[in-house]
């Protein structure tokens, strides 16, 4: 009774506490009553940044893709023409983008089903030291330069190199050798075929698959794996019906990074593979050598169209109803 | 007689901690069976090897006369109301409650007309096509028991069904619960901590503490002539009086139990009591009473005279409702 008179005691005085003192203060006091002005400070910096410089940009890049180059002169035509575009459809660069979007949507798909396994253990099983040792491994490689990390690619994939001999050893050097006589895939060793390309691809961009798959998967409930269980369902048949659903968004995230990583980059492609270009060689070749800034800007052009159709697909699919 | 069913000296230990420690138990078909336990007891473990999320560490697991303790939950002829629900989020009413049907292979229009009338059934007709997340707690109850209840299983189990549900909703779902089971003739196992649910719904109650299982019997049995010290503290508002006053009062030195409505104040009896609290509950007013140092709570029917706080009672009762339990 005594301890709820005293703190019952304290005069009215006390019910508004008096300003704190400063800029600090004040800056405090209109924030909390002008709430959108604080929404506007934190959003102007990015805001500025991303709408302005960066969609900027890519808006004049775009803009580039409807000029013209003067096949003599070598001059930009900055007139509106859909010219550089029907250059793009020819069958040279149109088997660069067949090519490319192939490779990616390869690449994709194999990270998908290596980052499965590695994300539902790290989601459903790993705790603690486990966990800690997961996500080390997971972005160990993306601490590393990635130009060292496609060298060391080249050294490992190399006729020279050590898995050449580790598959001699292990007398398989015939699986390999037929592998490589193959068309398309194949080369003269393993690191100059598309075979290579597509390793190195698959390894560099992996973590991107893996970290989305296991945040989405850590969302899926146990209990649902039980009730499903318990109304029947085989393991299989929970799989299907239940954790790859729920993991679909972190699937579609996790392939969005992949897929546009892939059809975007242009140093693997250049490391390790065979000399057919992939877009972002073109484009790089297209811009600095050759000159051609509207053909550029229009391979650019071809990335952007192809992750809004994938996009849209996967949202008719129903890959972000669980979001 | 063939049980529901059956556990045969079933452990289940988790490293150290044994979560059930040799557990005897027996479920009837047909009844209304309720697992009573503080958090940790081990009765959502019983419940969870009866499902068979759990594998026991020693004994034997019947469920209507089959051994069961190598049986995967899929094969197992019994479903599960989980306690939060765990209704599928990324499907809607109906296609959980078809869920089963669905993994059972029975075609589209036949598994959405049952599911249409388990939905009815439970008194959620019309919200097929709603997702979980637009449900309240009740309804995702309900959705959760039409969608176990659609499969037609042998053995319901319950897993606290009622624990996230307000008093006024969840006595209805009591009720219903109970008419449901009637009318089904389903067996129900259902698991809970509030002793009141426990005792107002099943035909029989098994209490739990530590993994073992305390005492088992019918509510009046367990409300009534609880076992032991765990048993009358847990079981009702019983009090327990030590084998000091015991002996004092029947002259054996062992623990007891006596229900606060068979207190009577002011009767000839051989304690007296000093009057700590005073709490009225509107059929009865509950006094808080110190006798040497023991709490004893009594209960006085409304329109009996009322001692004031602090003041001296005596305090009696008949000696057929003090319970002796263990010698202490």
């Amino acid at each position: 009774m005594s301890a709820v008179g005293t703190i019952g005691a304290a005069g009215p005085s006390d019910a508004i506490l008096p300003k704190r003192g400063g800029w600090r203060g004040r800056l405090a006091d209109l924030l909390w009553r002008r709430p959108g002005l604080l929404l506007l400070l934190m959003l102007m910096p990015p805001v500025l940044w991303l709408a302005v410089v960066y969609l900027g940009s890519l808006l004049a890049l775009l803009l580039q893709s409807f000029f013209s180059i003067d096949e003599f002169s070598g001059l930009i035509d900055r007139s509106f023409t859909l010219k550089t575009y029907g250059e793009l459809l020819r069958p040279a660069n149109l088997d660069i983008i067949v090519r490319t979007v192939t490779m990616a949507a390869l690449v994709t798909l194999a990270a998908a089903v290596v980052a499965f396994p590695i994300a539902y253990f790290a989601a459903r099983y790993a705790r603690g030291k486990w966990k800690a040792l997961f996500y080390l491994g997971v972005m160990l490689p993306l601490w590393s330069s990635y130009l060292v990390k496609v060298y060391a690619w080249k050294l490992i994939l190399a006729k020279e190199g050590i898995l050449t001999w580790l598959l001699q050893k292990l007398h398989l050097a015939w699986l390999l050798d037929g592998w490589l006589a193959l068309p398309v895939v194949g080369g003269s060793s393993l690191s100059l075929s598309a075979t290579g390309t597509f390793v190195v691809f698959l390894y560099v961009w992996l973590p991107f698959m893996i970290l989305p798959l296991q945040a989405s998967l850590e969302r899926v409930p146990a209990n649902l794996l039980e009730a499903s269980a318990d109304l029947g369902a085989t393991p299989q048949q929970t799989f299907r019906n239940v954790v790859f659903p729920l993991a679909l968004p972190g699937l579609a995230a996790g392939s969005i990074f992949t897929f546009s990583l892939t059809l975007g980059d242009y140093i693997i492609p250049q490391i390790i593979g065979t000399s057919r270009l992939f877009i972002g060689q073109a484009v790089y070749a297209h811009q600095g050598t050759a000159g051609n800034i509207p053909l550029a800007a229009a391979f650019t052009v071809v990335p952007i169209v192809v992750m809004g159709l994938y996009l849209w697909g996967a949202r008719r699919m129903g890959a972000f109803d669980a979001l | 007689m063939t049980f529901a069913v059956s556990f045969q000296k079933v452990s289940r230990h988790f490293g150290a901690v044994r979560a059930v420690d040799g557990v005897d138990l027996d479920i009837r078909p047909g009844e209304f069976f309720a697992m009573l336990g503080p958090s940790g007891s081990g009765k959502t473990t019983c419940l969870r090897l009866i499902a068979g999320f759990e594998r026991p560490t020693a004994g034997h697991i019947e469920i209507f006369g089959a051994r069961a303790e190598a049986i995967p939950p899929y094969r197992r002829n019994v479903n599960t109301v989980f306690q939060d629900y765990a209704l599928f989020p990324h499907l809607n009413v109906v296609d959980n409650v078809a869920y089963g049907l669905m993994i059972k292979g029975v075609p589209k229009a036949a598994r959405r007309r049952e599911a249409g009338a388990a939905l009815e059934m439970v008194k959620m007709p019309g919200y097929g096509d709603r997702r979980p997340g637009q449900l309240s707690g009740g309804q995702r109850q309900r959705v959760a028991l039409a969608r176990a209840l659609v499969n037609r299983p042998r053995v319901l189990l319950l897993d606290e069904p009622l624990g996230a549900l307000d008093l006024k909703l969840r006595e209805n779902m009591q009720e219903e619960l109970k008419t449901l089971q009637k009318s089904l003739g389903i067996t129900f196992v259902f698991v809970t901590h509030d002793q009141g649910e426990a005792l107002s719904m099943a035909d029989r109650v098994a209490v739990f503490n530590d993994g073992r299982l305390m005492q088992l019997g019918t509510p009046q049995e367990i409300y009534g002539s609880p076992n032991s010290r765990f048993v009358a503290d847990f079981v009702g508002s019983s009090n327990v009086l030590p084998p000091v006053l015991v002996e004092r009062c029947a002259g054996q030195r062992r623990w007891a139990s006596l229900r606060p409505e068979a207190v009577k104040i002011g009767a000839p009896g051989r304690l007296s009591a000093t009057v700590v609290s005073r709490a009225y509950l509107g059929g009865a007013t509950r006094l808080g009473l110190d006798v040497e140092g023991q709490r004893i709570n009594a209960l006085v029917p409304a329109g009996e005279a009322l001692p004031a706080e602090g003041e001296t009672v005596r305090l009696g009762f008949a000696d057929e409702d003090l319970h002796l339990m263990e010698p202490g």
